[in-house]
């Protein structure tokens, strides 16, 4: 995948970066929200998930905040997304590029 | 009457979770509510009814809380397919209710822009209209009611608020009749999904106005309840609250309802003359229900705390506090709470893994709810310790029979982790469903709205439990009753029944773990559910009133098996698939007799390798032996005295108490 691993370099060069890499206090704009397969093993396809994200809020534009994390490997996560409050795995969240705000 | 003039309407209340739709459905239908099952779904199907101030009788039913029309579990699919009336059995219906929480508006506009391209007539609740207007939060209602298209009504459905509106609107709609407009909804693909966004952002930029005093007090809770090390203590703390309540509170109750079915068992059985229908009706029917109804309180009292905390917005919490260590066994943060109501009992566990969205998650739950600890197990836990362990201090506060029981637990909860991780693999092929979860607002739970849930809850595990049990307490009585003993029978009347003989049957199975035949013949009733196994023992060994009389089957126990095979029996105990409820309720759950026959196949096999390596490491340990029988008669005169001043029931020729109780020939009460 040198494409990919090219196009990641690109991006988080220009200060873009998964939603997975996050760590509490993070803030920042969804860029992209994309149907690569990122992990592997998902119980669905990863349209699927992309669709999933999507009627989560996770859409282009929204902004966030990441509040918590777990305790054990600081997974899951919980972020502010606009108005509203989500959980989710850091697995789940590779496939979000997001913009980061500086603090 | 008037309700003769109008025809009657469906109403269908659709919105996102957690916006307070199921109090609005409370407050619009109060008591006149039931509760079933869709047809071939096992999706709970609630239905209420009104009238409106014309006299218009509205049907309402309160479908499960989606963030879509695209359905991602059975629930899910249940809202769409009544929405678009595809549902078998169900009418379209007439009027849809969008519940919308005023607070959280962007997520609903998307499902509203949805349901608008359904046709049907519609009305949007702005439900939490006062927690909105005390953020002071400005919505341009008219204009909105402009750009959707749909009448709007804002209600506070726990203050009963705007409900009569509300009717008033649904009554509108319901006597203009015609549809909106042509159903043109199909599955949103992601473009599409984006594009519903940019559109549903666009209305909340123009006609809401963002609070002026937005919600601090969720973020400044969530820093303590979230915060990695407190708020998995704080979760800890409360489950160990929870537990003691479940425990202790319950006890009176307990014994209350188990002193009813006993008197009501001597009155009915003097009124009967001796015989079949006696024993039927005493000995099967009333204390096979008994027997069941015995776990009501505590399931009500667990029931309470898991609805208060799923109100008060926590549930969401605790799931993901517990989602790595859960998820590490292939398990949804989610199940955390099927499982923790299967410590109470798994019937009501295996009914709440209906919160997990996804199908391989549940059917995981469902499979591994049962290897919780239910308190049935804990009469057989009690018997067996309080015979062979030795009621000792090991450490400062620790109890060597209280650690054996906490071992139990331990052995159960570290199992249902194994298995759900070996589940995933065989089943599901290692594929993790996607976990992604609101977490919401805090709010003070409603004292009603509480109180309403748990009567549902009460009489769902009445029916359910009962309509189950009843017949299975039949069988198992005509099991142990039948063939009746021949006269002159010098055995318990068991020994000779159907139940007798499978037992002595199938007894060299289970000789290489232990079990002798008077156990097998035990675990016949047993089956019927868990703590029945006392009683059946108490038969076998012909002590009268085993449950009352504890110690004393204890004492007759802790002389005849050896330490290895009360060790075995435990372990049995832990795994084995010991309640028919239970798998019926598997059965209904899944909709499939072949999940049922796993988790029953599962589990008798976990059951019979834990005995095989507890029986042998035992026997190795040099606990094979029972105890010599102490020579008759020993020094004890007057006959011995149960607990309860019942003479000490022996059989002639056969030793009484012997063994570590025995030189007192006292039973511990």
């Amino acid at each position: 995948m040198l494409a990919e691993a090219v196009d990641a370099e690109a991006l988080s060069t220009a200060g873009q970066t998964r939603l997975s890499k996050l760590k509490p206090g993070d803030r920042g704009v969804i860029v992209d929200v994309r149907a690569d397969h990122a992990t592997d093993h998902h119980g669905v396809d990863v349209h699927e998930l992309e669709r999933r994200l999507l009627e989560f809020g996770f859409v282009e534009g929204a902004r966030f905040e990441v509040l918590h994390e777990g305790m054990f490997g600081a997974d899951p996560i919980a972020l502010r997304l606009d108005d509203m409050r989500v959980a989710l795995r850091r697995r789940d969240a590779h496939d979000v590029w997001v913009q980061l705000e500086s603090k | 009457m008037s309700e003769g003039v109008l025809p009657s309407a469906r109403v269908a209340l659709v919105g996102n979770p957690n916006t307070g739709k199921t109090a609005l459905f409370n407050a619009l239908t109060g008591a006149r509510q039931k509760v079933a099952n869709y047809a071939g779904v096992t999706v709970e199907r609630k239905e209420g009814f009104v009238t409106s101030a014309a006299g218009r009788s509205l049907s309402v039913l309160d479908l499960p809380g989606t963030y879509s029309l695209r359905a991602r579990s059975p629930d899910e699919a249940v809202t769409r397919d009544a929405v678009l009336g595809r549902l078998s059995g169900e009418v379209p219906p007439d009027v849809v209710v969008a519940v919308a929480d005023a607070t959280n508006l962007r997520l609903v506009l998307r499902l509203i822009l949805e349901l608008k391209a359904v046709g049907r007539p519609m009305v949007l609740a702005l439900n939490m209209y006062d927690i909105a207007q005390r953020q002071g939060l400005r919505i341009d209602l008219e204009g909105l009611q402009k750009e959707l298209g749909c009448p709007i009504v804002t209600t506070v459905a726990t203050r009963k608020r705007g409900i009569d509106e509300l009717v008033g609107q649904i009554e509108a709609l319901a006597a203009a009749g015609a549809l909106t407009g042509e159903n043109i909804w199909r599955e949103p693909t992601a473009p599409e999904i984006r594009l519903a966004h940019r559109e549903a952002q666009r209305i909340l930029k123009t006609y809401v106005r963002p609070p002026e005093h937005p919600d601090t007090l969720t973020g400044r809770v969530d820093a303590v309840l979230l915060h990695p090390v407190a708020g998995l203590a704080i979760l800890l703390a409360l489950l160990f609250v929870m537990f003691q309540a479940v425990f202790t509170w319950a006890g009176p109750a307990q014994d209350l309802i188990d002193a009813g079915f006993v008197a009501l068992g001597e009155l009915v059985g003097r009124v009967l003359p001796d015989g079949l229908v006696h024993s039927l009706i005493v000995d099967g029917l009333i204390a096979g229900v008994g027997s069941v109804l015995v776990f009501l309180p505590q399931i009500l009292i667990l029931f309470f705390f898991i609805i208060l905390l799923e109100d008060f917005g926590y549930m969401a919490r605790a799931a993901f506090l517990m989602d790595k260590i859960m998820g590490g066994a292939g398990l949804h943060g989610r199940a955390f709470i099927p499982l923790l109501s299967s410590f109470a009992c798994a019937i009501p566990g295996i009914m709440a893994a209906r919160v997990i969205d996804q199908k391989r998650d549940r059917m995981t739950t469902i499979l591994v709810a049962p290897l919780m600890t239910c308190s049935a197990r804990i009469p057989v836990y009690t018997l067996i310790i309080s015979a062979f362990i030795p009621d000792r201090t090991v450490g400062p506060g620790l109890n060597l029979q209280g650690l054996v029981m906490f071992g139990l637990y331990g052995a159960g909860i570290a199992s249902a982790l194994a298995v759900s991780f070996v589940i995933r693999k065989v089943f599901w092929r290692g594929a993790v469903e996607p976990f992604l979860m609101e977490l919401p607002t805090y709010k003070m739970p409603s004292a009603a709205n509480v109180a309403r849930n748990l009567l549902l809850r009460a009489q769902i595990f009445i029916g359910r439990a009962g309509r189950i049990i009843l017949p299975l307490m039949v069988l198992v009585w005509v099991l142990s009753t039948f063939p009746s003993p021949p006269p002159g029978a010098t055995e318990p009347a068991i020994d000779y029944s159907f139940a007798g003989m499978i037992g002595h049957a199938i007894q060299p199975l289970f000789a290489p773990i232990g079990f002798n035949w008077q156990m097998v013949v035990a675990l016949i009733p047993g089956f019927a559910a868990r703590e029945v196994a006392v009683a059946a023992l108490g038969t076998v060994y012909a002590v009268g009133d085993a449950e009352a009389n504890v110690g004393a089957l204890g004492a007759r126990l802790a002389e005849t098996w050896s330490l290895a095979t009360g060790l075995s029996f435990l372990a049995w105990y832990v795994f084995a698939p010991q309640c028919v409820a239970t798998l019926g309720v598997v059965k209904r759950e899944t909709n499939s007799w072949g999940w049922m026959g796993v988790m029953f196949g599962y589990m008798l096999a976990l059951a019979y390798l834990a005995s095989l390596i507890v029986y042998h490491g035992a026997v190795a340990l040099g606990w094979g032996l029972a105890p010599e029988p102490p020579t008759w008669p020993r020094s004890c005169s007057p006959p011995c005295q149960g607990p309860k001043g019942a003479p000490f029931p022996y059989r002639s020729g056969i030793p009484m108490a012997g063994g570590p109780l025995r030189d007192t020939c006292s039973i511990p009460g």
